[in-house]
């Protein structure tokens, strides 16, 4: 069964390899996925290490539901500490990669050390083989991975893999798998790159055992059905992740010029309808593509259509990619973002950081903080649409000085070009934000500046909160499995009741992330998709193991924890601009400029937006300066960490 | 009347939880290697071809297997193995053109389609229809349509040319 799957440490410096047994009372704390991730990554990691150094920790992981008749339990998790921000790195991808590691009798990977020249992990029904990759490093996202297939002499491999970036120590390079499934965020695939290890690939034919497969089976059909008639699931299943672009841009919700305005005009050719239409040009009219066991198929696919790439292969573009290659650097052309879709996914790059870094340059550019002796004659300015391709290449290969020093993530590249450049970046923790602009929205704003891993969406957004649900609706999501009886408004500009709804959401997407399931099977975009409720069902008949909603929540609310204990140890601080709980000063001083009527004018409030910093804490059971009580860390039953049980 | 399942992989995502819902369906298990249809990927171009068995009417493994295990089923049409005669020595995996039949090294035993007995999994899950279990009588019904329109289209778009010539 599920419980059965392994754990195993590699040392890549030694070749060691050690497998164990999950104990059942460490699944029941931690379940699995980001979870015992988290647990791993604060046992295992030492105080201060260099996040590209030997001693940094890499967990690979698939969720609790791995693989099981559960719906879209495809999700992989990779957490090590991050080279972007010296604080938590954590991505999560979908593809098949983690169901076949399961197969292959694995959940859990701790890999430390540094391989003395470039190796892959072979994964292969309860054994692991460190294998030479030398002929594999320096090949794209895609050629490694068909590469390592022609190396093992079996196509139906599944291989995570470091792109170019990776391998060239980009701060925020993906760990990639299939064409554009990507462990983005917080530089994942450099840290593969600093310990010379091009690839995890997986083969497995070993049995699951699923504790009750008729209940399993008959129950999954109807958590299917319960999904895909939302039309939220459907919308994405046939317009994918754009659906999002097209409503957040016409209200007002996108970064445009970095930080400069809130919408970007003139998108036509980049709306979602447009999109759509070059993939079934390309691709024919079912072009829709899907994770693992998922019937949302939210990813498209298409040729790019001309140019110098015309008809390569690619899939999406997310609307991240639209806000990255098309949004912030204001270049509103599909062509543009079609191709740096394609080349950050062949690269392994990610698009919300790339993008973002790319649009910081611009404006520096504008403002006359670097020019073209920094740039290399390049003209950054706004809209050109060759400039914002050709920087991509130049981060991924660190062409350049702008090339190189962007590569090495925002912060530290504000600390090279000096002046008042990092007034300008757009960060919190020291990751880009990604494309969406938040000063409309207090629930959102709150949700990026206390992210685990710096500003990011997956982690606590209230997305819903943009649907404007009547309170007894709100009041029935957000009051159960804890009680919940202090204000709630449905009014999106509005600060109270939002702490508790990103309190909420940050134990509900922690659950998904333990589960191993997708954020698109949850109170994410959708505001009747299954949550808490809904889960003991489907660990019970795929497991066996009876949990209740307050128990996945008390899960949940325990691997925050970890992260926070883990981000504190390395150096977070409350009000620190680099690593604090805090926005960028423009989100405070300037106005939105653009949108729709309730959202022109609009900045978040200081003193409103500490207000529900510190109603967050509370919830949270932390102190007033983020800290976790001991109360609390007793409470969670992680007051002795790292406690070393695995 | 029997069925068959028809398979329109141009519709598949590659999802692949057809292979899922069948392992576990027939045993208990998640295990692909398990499941009696399978999707061959190939990733680089997006495309997707579940395979499954056909059930043929001059079935090469029902033709050569020398115990006479394999024989068709009176009622639901279908190609199925008798594993009380069968002697596990995979000639019918030889044979099949499809590699339809298949051999699970766990219980040593040749294992293939049998329509999950009329109510096939892999088509109750999935929600593209690229697999769909259909009446024999009507296999080619939409075909016939689908190339009537495209005749039907192809002849107005000539008389258009014709009249703008």
């Amino acid at each position: 069964m599920a419980l059965k799957r392994k754990i195993a440490y590699i040392d890549l410096s030694t070749g060691d390899i050690e497998t164990k047994v999950i104990p059942l009372e460490i699944r029941k704390k931690f379940l699995g996925g980001r979870g015992l991730d988290a647990y791993l990554l604060y046992n295992h990691t030492k105080k201060g290490c260099d996040p590209i150094g030997p001693d940094n920790t890499l967990m690979v992981s698939g969720g609790f539901l791995c693989a099981t008749c559960a719906s879209a339990t495809a999700r992989t998790h990779v957490m090590a500490k991050s080279p972007l921000t010296g604080l938590l790195g954590s991505c999560n991808m979908g593809g098949f990669f983690a169901p076949e590691m399961a197969w292959a009798g694995f959940n859990h990977l701790v890999i430390k050390g540094k391989a003395k020249h470039p190796v892959y992990l072979y994964i292969h029904n309860g054994e692991i083989e460190i294998r030479d990759a030398r002929d594999v490093w320096g090949k794209s996202v895609t050629d490694a991975q068909w590469a390592i297939r022609d190396d093992l002499g079996d196509q139906e491999v599944k291989s995570m893999v470091c792109g170019p970036a990776g391998e060239n120590l980009v701060a925020f390079a993906n760990v990639m798998t299939g064409i554009k499934n990507a462990g983005g965020r917080t530089g994942m695939g450099c840290v593969m790159g600093s310990k010379n290890l091009k690839a995890v690939a997986a083969r497995g034919t070993m049995d699951i055992d699923i504790a009750h497969p008729v209940e399993a089976l008959e129950f999954n059909k109807k958590f299917i059905e319960h999904i895909t008639s939302a039309k939220v699931s459907q919308t994405q299943g046939t317009l994918g992740t754009p659906f999002i672009w097209g409503a957040t841009n016409s209200w007002g919700g996108i970064r445009c010029r970095n930080f400069q305005y809130n919408q970007c005009e003139y998108a036509d050719d980049m709306e979602p309808e447009r999109i759509d239409e070059i993939c079934e040009e390309t691709m024919g009219p079912y072009h829709m593509t899907g994770c693992f066991a998922c019937q949302v198929h939210c990813r498209a696919q298409y040729k790019i259509p001309s140019g110098p790439y015309a008809g390569k292969y690619e899939e999406g573009p997310e609307y991240t990619s639209q806000g990255a290659f098309g949004g912030e650097t204001d270049t509103p052309r599909a062509l543009t973002v079609l191709v740096g879709n394609h080349l950050v996914d062949q690269y392994g790059m990610d698009n919300l950081d790339t993008g973002s870094i790319i649009s910081w340059a611009m404006e520096l550019y504008e403002l006359g903080i670097i020019d073209k002796k920094q740039t290399d004659g390049l003209d950054l300015s706004w809209g050109n649409d060759d400039a914002v391709i050709e920087m991509i290449d130049r981060i991924c290969y660190r062409k350049g000085w702008l090339g190189d020093t962007l590569a090495k993530g925002g912060i530290q590249a504000s600390k090279i070009i000096g002046k008042n450049s990092f007034d300008y970046l757009i960060q919190v923790k020291g990751m880009s934000n990604l494309h969406s602009d938040e000063r409309a929205t207090p629930g959102l704003a709150l949700n990026i500046a206390l992210s685990s891993r710096g500003s990011d969406h997956l982690r606590s957004r209230p997305a819903i909160d943009l649907y404007h649900l009547p309170e007894d609706v709100l009041r029935k999501i957000y009051g159960s499995p804890v009680p919940y009886d202090g204000p709630l408004s449905s009014e999106h500009t509005e600060y109270i009741g939002k702490p508790w709804q990103v309190f909420w959401q940050e134990n509900c997407y922690m659950a998904v992330d333990c589960l191993g399931i997708c954020k698109y099977h949850t109170t994410f975009l959708g505001a009747t998709l299954p949550n808490f409720d809904d889960w003991p069902k489907v660990l019970y008949y795929n497991t066996g193991i009876e949990m209740t909603p307050k128990d996945i929540w008390d899960v949940a609310e325990r691997c925050n924890n970890m992260e926070r204990l883990f981000n504190l140890r390395e150096g977070l601080k409350r009000d620190d601009p680099e690593k604090g709980d805090v926005l960028n000063h423009r989100y405070h001083d300037e106005p939105t400029r653009r949108g729709a009527p309730e959202v022109v004018g609009r900045v978040i409030e200081k003193d409103k937006f500490l207000k529900m910093r510190a109603e967050i804490y509370q919830h949270k059971g932390w102190d007033e300066n983020g800290i976790p009580t001991p109360e609390t860390l007793k409470r969670l039953g992680i007051d002795n960490e790292p406690s070393h049980m695995l | 009347m029997s069925k068959f399942l028809q398979i329109n992989y141009q519709k598949c995502t590659g999802c692949r939880l057809c292979e899922l819902v069948c392992a576990v369906f027939h045993d208990g298990k998640s295990n692909p290697a398990r499941s009696r249809i399978k999707v061959m990927k190939w990733e680089s171009e997006g495309l997707y071809i579940p395979m499954s068995c056909n059930h043929c009417q001059d079935a090469p493994c029902i033709n050569v297997c020398p115990v006479k295990a394999i024989y068709r089923d009176e009622e639901l049409g279908s190609v199925t193995v008798d594993y009380d005669v069968c002697i596990g020595c995979r000639t019918c995996v030889t044979v099949c053109p499809f590699g339809a039949m298949s051999f699970n090294t766990i219980d040593t035993k040749v294992f293939k389609c049998d329509f999950c007995g009329g109510d096939p999994q892999c088509v109750r899950f999935c929600d593209m229809k690229a697999i769909e279990y259909i009446d024999a009588t009507d296999i080619s019904i939409d075909k016939k349509r689908e190339a009537a329109s495209k005749l039907s289209k192809a002849t107005k778009e000539a008389a258009t040319l014709l009249a703008e010539m």
